[in-house]
């Protein structure tokens, strides 16, 4: 997915770190990694650690990091939005300006990070990236133990408590679409994406599914 | 033995009544100490009620509950998970320091962020669902 890009900076000091989610684990993400054809790292992270360590809630995310370490991009959506709402279901295919829409948000979400690697661009200032972070609450880190709890349980084949302990994960965590989607996907390859999942994108009314970040 | 499931580690330890262990397991565990004070990690200690101490034992789960972080156990208790306190995250968030972590590659050799250290890093998630 980040290839190209990478292809083009790797020798600027720049490195790509793409994390799967996956808690079917590394074979399960396999098809996608080969496909890729990547030379950056390809991590599998089967309790979404990452998630829980950086206050992460859908994919794909990403975080800026400058080479001292520090994060000078908190975590935004990286280059997806939400013109798949409008899709057609029956065919699954959006409107030709849908399409054009949504191609140029996300090269100009790679035209940032391609200015932010050449030139410092878009890195934001302590004080303002410290303001976009969103706040972890003890109900967010209830629902990471949970999920953690439950991701365990159903690798042992303790289905149904495992599949309990997920659930009220995602009811303390309801913005997190990685919990719920990440439980269904256990249930079921597909149901992520299924009506139970649509029925909830619909239910966000106005607000989005992907924030577009603020560039 | 008892599972215990921690943000970064899994461990089996012999515990009873809950998370009643030995200092040495709760340190193992937890990376806190059991001192006179409370439970100690570099220079600071949480004090613990006298109910969470015995002789040669510790209550892992009231400690843990008195960090602020969720303690949360399997239907037959023998599976527990520890979760990161809430304000442990965010001041870590809040200090701009990107918290390290180390994962697995799609071969099982595992990497670490800090290794990257001089290159601004571009970390981004995907998932097949």
């Amino acid at each position: 997915m980040w290839q190209e890009l990478y292809a083009e900076l790797k020798d600027k000091n720049f490195m790509v770190v793409a994390v799967a989610e996956e808690s079917r684990g590394a074979d399960h993400a396999r098809p996608w990694i080969d496909q890729a054809k990547s030379d950056y790292w390809q991590l599998i992270d089967t309790e979404h650690r990452l998630e829980d360590l950086y206050n992460l809630v859908n994919v794909p995310q990403a975080i800026w990091i400058d080479g001292q370490g520090r994060i000078v991009r908190p975590p935004e959506t990286a280059g997806s939005t939400d013109h798949f709402r409008r899709m057609d279901l029956k065919t699954r295919t959006m409107a030709p300006k849908d399409q054009e829409e949504r191609l140029a948000a996300r090269q100009a979400y790679l035209e940032a990070v391609r200015a932010w690697v050449t030139t410092g661009k878009h890195a934001l200032a302590a004080t303002a990236a410290r303001a976009t972070l969103p706040k972890v609450t003890p109900e967010i880190a209830e629902a990471w133990a949970r999920f953690r709890l439950g991701v365990w349980l159903r690798a042992q084949g303790r289905t149904a408590e495992g599949d309990r302990q997920m659930a009220e994960a995602s009811r303390l965590h309801p913005d997190s679409w990685s919990m719920w989607r990440q439980a269904a996907d256990l249930d079921e390859v597909g149901k992520a994406s299924g009506a139970d999942f649509w029925k909830r994108v619909q239910a966000l009314g106005d607000r989005p599914y992907y924030p577009p970040p603020k560039l | 033995m008892t599972k215990i499931l921690t943000p970064t580690a899994e461990h089996d330890v012999a515990a009873r009544d809950g998370l009643w262990m030995s200092p040495a397991a709760a340190e193992k565990v937890t990376g806190w100490t059991l001192k006179p004070e409370g439970m100690c990690r570099a220079e600071a200690c949480v004090p613990l009620p006298a109910s969470a101490v015995g002789t040669s034992e510790v209550d892992v789960a009231a400690f843990w509950t008195k960090l602020g972080g969720p303690v949360i156990a399997s239907d037959q208790r023998d599976v527990w998970a520890l979760g990161a306190p809430a304000d442990e995250r965010n001041a870590a968030l809040e200090g701009l320091e990107a918290p390290d972590f180390t994962l697995p590659d799609v071969n099982g050799v595992p990497r670490t962020l800090s290794q990257l250290r001089g290159k601004k890093v571009f970390l981004a998630t995907w998932a097949s669902w």
